[in-house]
């Protein structure tokens, strides 16, 4: 596939090597593992300890951003400032539940997956960006809040959209040291 | 004038310690300190939350007359603190701790992937970077 550009725009060149190594990264895991549902683990479990720190380093950047109290706030603020600080895009939000502690997050364009075809061995099991949601896990139990992560929809599986479901769980207390009371 | 910084994760464990100017030593063991410390920083934050007359806040300083403490705590629960002369604003030390956060905590630190953030900070790269920071800090 061919695409014609007057000077090498630096940006596009990282996002596609890292687009390249992402994937590389699956094959070789499916390679490893054979089963794609123990991929999806694994790909939940790297996302789990990129998020542990990748908090610290939004954090940092985004100092008017504090603890949020709801589900909603966290909404806000992963799609319109985490997903485009680290993946240049703005998620949808969507299908709220009725209590407010569940919904859902649409990605229109998926840079993980741009030049990606799942072969049909996976095509049913694999999460291709499961990444993603284990990024989300992490970074969001660093401000204390337990959420449960997972995909309920990809178009590389040939779903109409790509989307991740949001469940809040629970709010994590801050532990005391030893010998505190 | 910055006299030592303590840096804490969201356990209590202290990360790092590291001192410019202290005339008074303590008659602790560094952990029995670095406990005391992190023990009243975590009561009075629970104090000043319950005795706050308006919307909930967090604890930012204490003043005595010869030194201010400074903390600056990230919603991820890693706690800055630091001890200044009183020369030093509020503001300046509050604004020194963040860019401290910014610039070679989440560089050098959360961005290692082989330095365990549970355990005290051992790494020689973060240790020059955290003190050539401070030590242009005080020449400013």
């Amino acid at each position: 596939m061919s695409r014609s550009r007057s000077a090498v725009d630096p940006k596009r060149v990282s996002s596609e090597l890292f687009s390249l190594t992402y994937g590389c990264m699956v094959a070789q895991l499916l390679k490893d593992f054979e089963n794609p549902e123990e991929v999806n683990k694994q790909l939940d479990t790297m996302g789990y300890n990129i998020g542990v720190r990748l908090i610290d380093d939004f954090l940092a950047h985004t100092p008017s951003v504090t603890r949020c109290t709801t589900l909603e706030e966290v909404a806000e603020i992963l799609c319109k400032q985490g997903f485009k600080m680290f993946l240049g895009i703005v998620p949808e939000v969507r299908n709220w539940s009725a209590s407010k502690d569940k919904f859902s997050l649409v990605i229109s364009e998926n840079p993980l997956a741009e030049y990606v075809e799942l072969p049909p061995h996976c095509q049913d099991t694999l999460w291709y960006s499961n990444i993603i949601c284990g990024v989300i896990r992490g970074a969001l139990e660093m401000v204390q809040m337990d959420v449960k992560c997972t995909f309920v929809g990809d178009t590389l599986r040939g779903n109409d959209s790509t989307e991740i479901e949001i469940k809040f769980v629970k709010i994590l207390e801050d532990s005391l040291p030893a010998g505190e009371d | 004038m910055i006299y030592n910084l303590y840096i804490f994760n969201s356990a209590g464990d202290c990360l790092y310690y590291s001192e410019w100017r202290r005339k008074k030593q303590t008659d602790m063991s560094k952990d029995e300190e670095n406990k005391l410390v992190y023990g009243m920083l975590h009561s009075l934050k629970s104090f000043v939350a319950r005795i706050s007359p308006d919307t909930s806040d967090s604890f930012q300083s204490y003043q005595t007359s010869t030194y201010r403490l400074s903390m600056y705590e990230t919603p991820s629960g890693v706690k800055f603190v630091m001890n200044t002369g009183l020369e030093l604003s509020l503001q300046s030390a509050r604004e020194i701790l963040h860019s401290l956060y910014k610039e070679v905590y989440v560089e050098f630190a959360v961005k290692n992937p082989m330095l365990s953030l549970q355990s005290p900070i051992d790494s020689e790269l973060f240790r020059d970077k955290l003190e050539a920071f401070i030590n242009s800090k005080m020449r400013e």
